[in-house]
């Protein structure tokens, strides 16, 4: 194969990749924007929402779309609800500190990640995709004629990984336009602003914040749920996310959500191509070695704007 | 009695108690404690950063690391004999320290924690990266004939013992030394209030970085330790695990005093050790024991004992 749809065919798994990634972390900037806390479960929440689609498919006979459907519902309002509980046993009564936040998500993590080990247990298990026709791509080259459609051997996408980008678009604009058109985004955005002011005017900040993580953690799993027929389940599978939405997160600027979707994209897209480049150790190290620089320099991330 | 008397009675109490039980206890406990010692020590650098200069680090894996495979490596790779190889993890955990201190105090709050994270992490993945030397996670083994000091060897559990103790009470007596000194109250003022500690001339980011960097060569030199006493080097020991275990034994013990680390040690290793023969799952423990600290005793054992009883503890 040439090297034009060499790279159509890393972009394209880039997308998916990309259009998991922004999902995870606009929860997890949601969160950090609005509560100004750190949620270092955050990945915990979107491995729980991929174990979660496997019982709830294996629980549902009949055709894999069916559970499916019922999953990408589901899930994500179990692991949103659960996310709320969290919030309102653990991080309200330590009063939203930053610093034992972090510490009690942590907590968190643990027991969220060895509990799912002692009932799910360790194994990786795959959920079956509701359609997975493969789609063949055309490329095009000249001619003697001129430009001229042909589809390469092996140049293939599934008709899934396209719907999984489709999904996440929609959702994304989901989140867009329940944050600028509705009163609860009105009441999430004035939170964000000044919490002491929204409190005077008689928000109910507290109730906010839980709806808020659970949201972030929603949306996490909501994510899950669309990357595990790709990908399988694991109980150790939400370290990877966290860590690409941390990098995301920051380098979009905390708490700032077009700048989180345009990173997750870049960061998607860069993921596959650096990776054939350069072992995916060193890209790791690479990225996160950026990350921390970015945090060190430029805090309000490559696309941030520096507050007063 | 002054306060200052109390406290030395009370300290050398603990040390002639550490010094003695070797000779009452069983063969399992007498290896268990030698360990318990050594990563108490890496909790007491933990906690000159965290307990007294108030800077929460996500990172300190790194450190313990750096320390660990500065000595493994000049043994494994280069030959050294023990005692230069010591040197050299000292040299590594000072030469990591103060670089990461210089970049990551350009930072506060939880983008300190998070860039400390990062570090670490980068760490973690450069020991797996160059795994034609480090073999990786699997690691590797410092022969017998390799940890003999100055004709002691150290993989004789006696011996390894009353080495763990000479590392313990060298780095309690640094502690205890160092909340005495001018440059220890300035820690814990930078602690209590950065602004005011400014305010009242200090060089607050000097203070910080030499903060960093005492606690980060500690820890390293108990990583050293580590190895050297068990014999063992490997990547497992700069994961993110790493950097939250002396934070869980720091919180659980007490931030902010002398003995904390090493009641947190004790007591975490043995809830480990109890539970993992339960459940595979002995991480959960973990888990829910950071959670019940952060809500119901953020001071810690020793801090609520300063707290209620003792309120010279230092």
């Amino acid at each position: 194969m040439e090297f034009g749809p060499y790279l159509m065919l890393a972009s394209l798994e880039g997308a998916v990749t990309a259009a998991v990634l922004a999902l995870t972390a606009v929860g997890l900037s949601l969160v950090f924007g609005v509560m100004r806390v750190v949620n270092v479960a955050h990945g915990e929440f979107f491995m729980l929402g991929a174990v979660l689609a496997w019982w709830l498919t294996g629980l549902i006979g009949g055709h894999p779309a069916l559970g499916f459907a019922l999953a990408l519902v589901v899930v994500p309002v179990l692991v949103g609800l659960l996310a709320v509980a969290a919030d309102m046993t653990v991080l309200k009564r330590i009063g939203y500190d930053p610093e034992r936040t972090i510490v009690a998500t942590i907590g968190l993590l643990y027991i969220i990640q060895q509990v799912t080990l002692m009932t799910y247990g360790p194994e990786a298990r795959p959920v079956a995709p509701p359609f997975n026709t493969r789609i063949a791509l055309p490329w095009v080259e000249w001619t003697g004629g001129g430009l001229q459609l042909y589809w390469p051997w092996g140049l293939s996408t599934t008709s899934y990984k396209l719907a999984v980008i489709g999904a996440a678009v929609v959702v994304l604009v989901g989140v867009w336009a329940l944050m600028t058109h509705t009163r609860a985004g009105l009441l999430m955005r004035a939170t964000q602003m000044d919490r002491d002011m929204a409190l005077a005017f008689g928000i109910p900040v507290e109730r906010v914040y839980a709806a808020v993580f659970g949201l972030g953690a929603g949306l996490a799993a909501f994510g899950a749920v669309l990357v595990v027929p790709i990908q399988q389940a694991h109980y150790l599978m939400g370290g990877d996310p966290l860590l690409l939405s941390f990098i995301v997160v920051i380098i979009g600027g905390l708490g700032s959500l077009p700048g989180t979707v345009l990173a997750a994209v870049l960061v998607g897209l860069s993921d596959g191509i650096i990776s054939v480049f350069f072992s995916p150790t060193l890209a790791k190290i690479l990225a996160t070695l950026l990350v921390a620089l970015v945090l060190v320099f430029r805090p309000q991330g490559l696309f941030g704007v520096r507050r007063a | 009695m002054t306060d200052l008397s109390r406290s030395l009675a009370l300290h050398g109490a603990v040390l002639a108690l550490l010094f003695a039980l070797q000779f009452v206890l069983p063969a399992y406990h007498h290896g268990n404690l030698a360990r318990v010692m050594v990563l108490a020590s890496f909790a007491m650098g933990y906690n000159i950063l965290f307990g007294y200069t108030g800077l929460l680090s996500l990172g300190h894996a790194l450190f313990f690391a750096a320390g660990m495979y500065g000595m493994g490596l000049s043994i494994n790779q280069l030959g050294a004999s023990p005692g230069p190889a010591l040197l050299a993890g000292l040299a590594a955990g000072l030469a990591v320290s103060a670089a990461l201190g210089a970049l990551a105090l350009r930072t506060t709050g939880v983008a300190f924690m998070i860039v400390t994270l990062m570090f670490a992490q980068a760490g973690y993945l450069t020991a797996l990266y160059f795994g034609t030397y480090t073999r990786g996670d699997e690691g590797f083994v410092i022969q017998q004939a390799e940890r003999v000091l100055w004709g002691f060897d150290l993989s004789d559990a006696t011996i390894r013992y009353f080495a763990a103790f000479v590392l313990f009470a060298l780095c309690l007596l640094t502690v205890l030394w160092l909340v005495h000194t001018p440059f220890g109250r300035v820690l814990i003022a930078i602690r209590e209030n950065e602004e005011r500690a400014r305010m009242l001339g200090y060089d607050v980011f000097a203070h910080k970085l030499a903060a960093v960097i005492l606690s980060g060569t500690m820890s390293a030199l108990a990583g050293a330790c580590y190895g050297l006493l068990f014999g063992y080097v490997g990547a497992t020991f700069a994961t993110v695990q790493y950097s939250i275990f002396p934070l869980l034994w720091v919180l659980l013990g007490g931030a902010g005093t002398v003995l904390g680390p090493l009641i947190g040690t004790l007591f975490m290793f043995y809830l480990i050790d109890l539970s993992s023969a339960v459940t595979t799952a002995y991480m959960l423990i973990a888990g829910v024991v950071l959670v019940l600290l952060t809500l119901y005793a953020p001071q810690g054992l020793a801090g609520e004992l300063r707290a209620r009883v003792w309120r010279w503890l230092p």
